[in-house]
C-alpha cells in the first residue's frame, strides 16, 4: 500500500487554476522531492494534503485511508506533520515549550485545565529528546526571540518530528540558511528513520538534490516531469521549465 | 393606510440620513479597515458645530456645508496625528477611535451643555407636501433628495474618477494597490476626512428631525454599524440598500414592537454577519 | 520569595477594613475586587485567547439582570446567583457561537453588536427590564448567617471570591489548556496543523470568561443593589476593556492593576474631575498609541527597563499592583 496517494487533485481560485489534475503516489520510507518554479502550486499541494484548503475535485489517500472529508486537525493525529515556508513559531516560548506544544497537540492532555503544564515529566522528557535529535537541547530553555534562524528552522523540524509523523512534509526547509546552517538540516534530514515518508518541497535544487529519491516537478499547477532522480535531472524538460523562467 | 405610508415616508427619510451617515463608515472601513467608533460623534459635533453656526446668522445649508468641512478637518487631523502613527495595527485604531469617541463627546457637553438643542427646519421646506392621499413633512423630502445627490456625487467620485479608482483599488487589494505606487497613506487621510465630513454634515442635516442631545453620538454609532455590516463594507450599493432597509427595520420596529426595537434592527444583522460575514454586497474578506 | 509576598499581601488585604477606617474606601476597594474579578475572566479571552470582545460587560450586565429579577421573583439568594450564573454561560455560549463566525476584527464587531442588543434589550423591553428606571434588590445574602450589609462585610465576601477568581484562573493558565489557548493566539494555522481543534478552545475560553463575567455582575448587583442600562452602555464596555489593557494584557495581575486604576479614576477623581469620559477617552488613546503593552509593563519600560516575557508571572507586576492599589 503507497504511503500517499493523490488522484487527479484540482484546484482554482477564481479563474486560476492552481493544482491542475494532479496525480502521484508516494510509497512508504520514500524520499519524495516536489520541485517548480515559483507559482507552480507546490505549497497549494501540502495545503491540500494537509487539509487547509479543499480540493475541487479529486482524492487524497493517506495509507489507503481516504483524506478528503477529514478535518485537518484530525490529519495530524492520523501521523501527518509539516513544516512551513515561513517559520511558524511560538513567539515569547522557549524552545522546550514549543515542542511541548507539538507533543500536547496529539494528546488528550491538552483539554486539561486542571495540571500544571510545566509538571508534566513524561511530557518535558519527551520535548527534550526531540530537541536532542535536532542537535538543540543546551538550548531548550532558552526563548525563541533569542534563538538563530537556523535554529528555529531546526526546531520546525523537531516539532514535526516530535508529532511521531507516517508522512512528513517539508516546505522550503533550506530556506534563508547559510551554508553551515544547510549542511546541519541536511545531516538532520538523512537521519530521519524509515518508516517516516518524507516529501520535500524545495526551491533550490542544489540543496535538495542529495536528499530526494523520486522528484516530481510541477509547472503551472500540473505535475510535468517525474521519475527518479536521474531521470529527472537528464529529462530535457526539466530544464526548460527552469531556464525557461 | 395612511399610518403606513408615514411610516414608511417617515423610513426612507430616516434611510436617507443614515445613508449620510454610513456612507463615510462604510468606505473608511472598507478602506483603512479600521470601524471608525468616532463616526457618531463626529455626527453629533457636526450637529453640535451647526446650531452654533446658524445661531451665528448662518443660513441652514451653509451651515451643514461648513460643520462638514469643520467635521472634515478634524477627521483629517485625527488621521494624521493619531492613526497614522498605528500603521497597520488595525484593533489599535478601533481603540483609539473608541477613545476618541468618549473625548469628543465629553467635549461637546462641555462646550454646549446637557440641553438638547434644536434645529429649526429651513424655511423654504416647513410644512407638508401632498403625495397620494398622504401629506409628508417637506423637509423630510428634502433629506431623501439630498441623499440621493450625495449617492450620486459619490458614485461618480467612486466609478468615475481617478480617485475613486485607487480607492476601489485600496478596497480590494491595499497590499497590491501600494505595489502599483498608489500613495496609500494619502488616500487614506482623504478618505477620512471624506467620511468624517459627510458625518458632520449629516449631523445638521438630521437636525431637524433628531435635535441634537447629548448621547446622540451612541445612539446614531449601532445604526451606522448595523448598514455597513448588512450592506457590506466599502460598498456604496451596500450602504444605500442598507440604510434603507435599517431606517424600515427601526421605524416600523419601534412603532410595533417597541420594546424589542432593538432586537429587530440587530437580529438581521447578525443573521447576515453569520451567513454571509462580508455583508450583503460587499467583498469576501482578504 | 513570591509565595511571601503573595501571602502577604493577602494578609494586608485581607486585613483592609481594619487599616482604612472610612467605609468609602473600604467600598472603593471592593470596587476594585470585583471589577478585578471582572477584567481577569475577559483577560482570559483577550490576552491568552488573543479575541478582543468589546461585548463581556453584555455578559456582565445579563448576570446582574437575571440575578435581579430571579431574586425579586423570589427565588432567593442561593438559587438566584445559580440561575444568573446559568443564563450568563448560556448567553456567553450564544454570544461565543456568533461572534468565533469572524476573526480578527470581525470578532471584535459582532461582540459590539452583541453588545448593543443587550443594551437595547435592557433600555426598551420595559415589561422585564423596567428600562431605564433599573431593577433593585432588597437586601444582600448573609451566607452562614454572615451579614454583607456592611462595608466590611461585603468587602470581605468580594475579597474571597477575588482570591478564587484569581487561584482558578492561575490554574487554568498554567495548565495544557491554557496552553493551548495560547497557541491558537500565536499561531491559529499551526495549531491546527498540530491537531488542536481551535474553534472548540476557543469557544470554551468563551465560557470560561463568561462565567466570570456573570459572577462580577452579580457582585456588582450586590454591592450596589440595583442594575440598569447604564452598565451594559457602549461607555461601560469600553471600560471593560480599558481596565484590561491598561493594566497589560501579558500577565495575570494585570488586569487587576488595571481595574483598581479605572475604578481609582472613576471615583475618587472624578470628584475632583468632572468631566470623567473625557479623561477615560484620553487615557485610551494615550495607552494605546505609547504604551500598547498596557500601563504596567509601559511605564516600566518607559522607565528604561525592559521587560516584555509573555509568561503569566506574579512577581513585578504584583509588586506594582500592591502599590497601585494603595498599600
Amino acid at each position: 500500500m503507497s504511503a500517499l496517494v493523490l488522484d487527479d487533485l484540482e484546484k482554482s481560485f477564481g479563474g486560476l487554476r492552481v493544482t491542475a489534475a494532479v496525480s502521484l503516489a508516494v510509497e512508504p520510507g520514500e524520499r519524495r522531492l516536489i520541485i517548480g518554479p515559483n507559482g507552480a502550486g507546490k505549497t497549494t499541494l501540502f495545503n491540500l494534503i494537509t487539509g487547509e484548503l479543499r480540493p475541487d475535485r479529486g482524492s487524497i489517500r493517506l495509507f489507503g485511508l481516504e483524506l478528503t472529508h477529514i478535518p485537518s486537525r484530525r490529519r495530524a493525529h492520523l501521523g501527518l506533520a509539516r513544516t512551513y515556508q515561513i517559520i511558524t513559531l511560538f513567539p515569547g516560548e522557549t524552545l522546550l515549550r514549543n515542542v511541548t506544544l507539538s507533543l500536547l497537540g496529539r494528546s488528550p492532555l491538552r483539554w486539561n485545565p486542571l495540571v500544571r503544564l510545566d509538571r508534566q515529566e513524561a511530557l518535558a522528557a519527551d520535548a527534550r529528546t526531540a530537541l536532542e535529535r535536532v542537535g538543540l537541547d543546551d538550548l531548550a530553555d532558552r526563548p525563541l526571540g533569542q534563538t538563530a534562524y537556523g535554529e528555529r528552522r531546526r526546531v520546525e523540524i523537531a516539532m514535526a518530528l516530535a508529532q511521531s509523523p507516517r508522512i512528513l512534509l517539508l516546505d522550503e526547509p533550506f530556506a534563508g540558511l547559510s551554508i553551515d546552517e544547510r549542511r546541519d538540516v541536511q545531516e538532520l534530514l538523512a537521519a530521519i528513520p524509515r518508516d517516516v515518508t518524507v516529501m520535500m518541497i524545495e526551491h533550490n535544487m542544489d540543496v535538495a538534490l542529495d536528499f530526494a529519491e523520486r522528484i516530481t516537478v510541477l509547472h503551472f499547477g500540473r505535475v510535468v516531469v517525474e521519475g527518479t532522480r536521474a531521470e529527472v535531472v537528464s529529462d530535457p524538460r526539466t530544464r526548460e521549465i527552469y531556464l525557461g523562467e | 393606510m395612511n399610518l403606513w405610508l408615514v411610516l414608511a415616508g417617515n423610513s426612507i427619510a430616516f434611510g436617507g440620513l443614515l445613508f449620510l451617515l454610513s456612507a463615510g463608515f462604510s468606505l473608511i472601513f472598507g478602506l483603512m479597515r479600521i470601524p471608525n467608533l468616532t463616526h457618531g460623534s463626529l455626527f453629533m459635533l457636526g450637529a453640535y458645530f451647526g446650531t452654533s453656526l446658524i445661531a451665528m446668522g448662518f443660513g441652514f445649508w451653509p451651515a451643514a456645508i461648513a460643520a462638514g468641512i469643520g467635521v472634515a478637518i478634524l477627521g483629517g487631523l485625527i488621521e494624521r496625528l493619531l492613526l497614522r502613527r498605528l500603521p497597520g495595527a488595525e484593533l489599535a485604531q478601533v481603540l483609539v477611535t473608541l477613545g476618541l469617541s468618549f473625548m469628543i463627546a465629553d467635549l461637546c457637553l462641555m462646550g454646549w451643555g446637557g440641553d438638547p438643542i434644536e434645529i429649526a427646519t429651513p424655511p423654504a421646506l416647513r410644512g407638508a407636501t401632498r403625495i397620494a392621499t398622504a401629506a409628508f413633512p417637506t423637509y423630510r423630502l428634502a433629506v431623501i433628495a439630498v441623499a440621493v445627490i450625495i449617492a450620486a456625487g459619490l458614485w461618480a467620485l467612486i466609478d468615475r474618477t481617478r480617485l475613486g479608482a485607487m480607492i476601489r483599488a485600496g478596497v480590494d487589494d491595499p497590499a497590491m494597490a501600494r505595489v502599483v505606487g498608489i500613495r496609500v497613506s494619502r488616500l487614506f487621510t482623504v478618505v477620512f476626512c471624506l467620511g468624517a465630513g459627510l458625518a458632520g454634515f449629516a449631523g445638521v442635516i438630521g437636525g431637524p428631525i433628531l435635535s441634537v442631545y447629548p448621547g446622540l453620538d451612541q445612539d446614531m454609532l449601532p445604526l451606522a454599524l448595523v448598514v455597513v455590516i448588512l450592506g457590506g463594507s466599502g460598498s456604496l450599493v451596500g450602504s444605500f440598500v442598507g440604510s434603507f432597509v435599517v431606517g424600515f427595520l427601526y421605524n416600523f420596529g419601534q412603532a410595533m414592537l417597541p420594546e424589542l426595537a432593538y432586537v429587530v434592527l440587530f437580529l438581521p444583522m447578525l443573521v447576515v454577519l453569520v451567513l454571509r460575514p462580508q455583508g450583503l454586497f460587499g467583498r469576501a474578506a482578504a | 520569595m513570591r509565595r511571601l509576598a503573595l501571602a502577604l499581601s493577602l494578609v494586608g488585604l485581607a486585613a483592609l477594613p481594619f487599616w482604612v477606617a472610612n467605609d468609602y474606601y473600604v467600598n472603593i476597594a471592593a470596587q476594585i475586587l470585583l471589577y478585578a474579578v471582572f477584567a481577569l475572566g475577559l483577560n482570559l479571552l483577550v490576552g491568552y485567547g488573543g479575541l478582543v470582545s468589546l461585548g463581556h460587560a453584555g455578559l456582565f450586565g445579563i448576570a446582574a439582570y437575571a440575578g435581579a429579577i430571579f431574586i425579586n421573583g423570589g427565588a432567593g439568594h442561593f438559587l438566584g446567583i445559580l440561575g444568573a450564573l446559568a443564563v450568563t454561560v448560556a448567553a456567553a455560549a450564544v454570544f461565543a457561537v456568533l461572534a468565533l463566525r469572524g476573526t480578527g476584527l470581525g470578532f471584535v464587531m459582532i461582540t459590539v453588536a452583541l453588545g448593543q442588543i443587550v443594551w437595547g434589550v435592557a433600555y426598551r423591553w420595559i415589561s422585564i427590564t423596567n428600562g431605564d428606571n433599573g431593577v433593585s434588590i432588597a437586601t444582600r445574602p448573609s451566607p452562614f448567617g454572615l451579614s454583607l450589609a456592611t462595608a466590611a462585610g461585603f468587602y470581605w465576601a468580594t475579597l474571597l471570591v477575588f482570591v478564587a477568581a484569581l487561584a482558578t484562573i492561575a490554574i487554568f493558565v498554567g495548565s495544557p489548556f491554557g496552553a493551548s489557548l495560547r497557541g491558537t493566539r500565536d499561531q491559529p494555522r499551526r495549531m491546527n496543523a498540530l491537531g488542536y481543534h481551535v474553534w472548540m478552545i476557543r469557544f470554551l475560553a468563551f465560557l470560561f470568561s463568561g462565567l466570570w463575567s456573570g459572577v462580577a455582575g452579580m457582585l456588582f448587583l450586590y454591592y450596589n443593589q440595583f442594575v440598569s442600562p447604564q452598565v451594559v452602555a457602549l461607555g461601560a464596555l469600553a471600560e471593560a476593556l480599558l481596565m484590561v489593557i491598561a493594566g497589560g494584557t501579558a500577565t495575570l495581575l494585570g488586569p487587576v492593576a488595571g481595574a483598581a486604576l479605572v475604578v481609582i479614576m472613576k471615583n475618587v477623581a472624578s470628584a475632583y474631575i468632572a468631566r470623567w469620559n473625557l479623561v477615560l477617552g484620553a487615557i485610551f488613546v494615550v495607552i494605546v498609541i505609547f504604551m500598547p503593552e498596557g500601563l504596567v509593563p509601559g511605564s516600566v519600560r518607559l522607565g528604561g527597563w525592559a521587560a516584555g516575557r509573555f509568561y503569566p508571572r506574579d512577581g513585578e507586576p504584583a509588586r506594582r499592583a500592591r502599590q497601585q492599589s494603595g498599600a
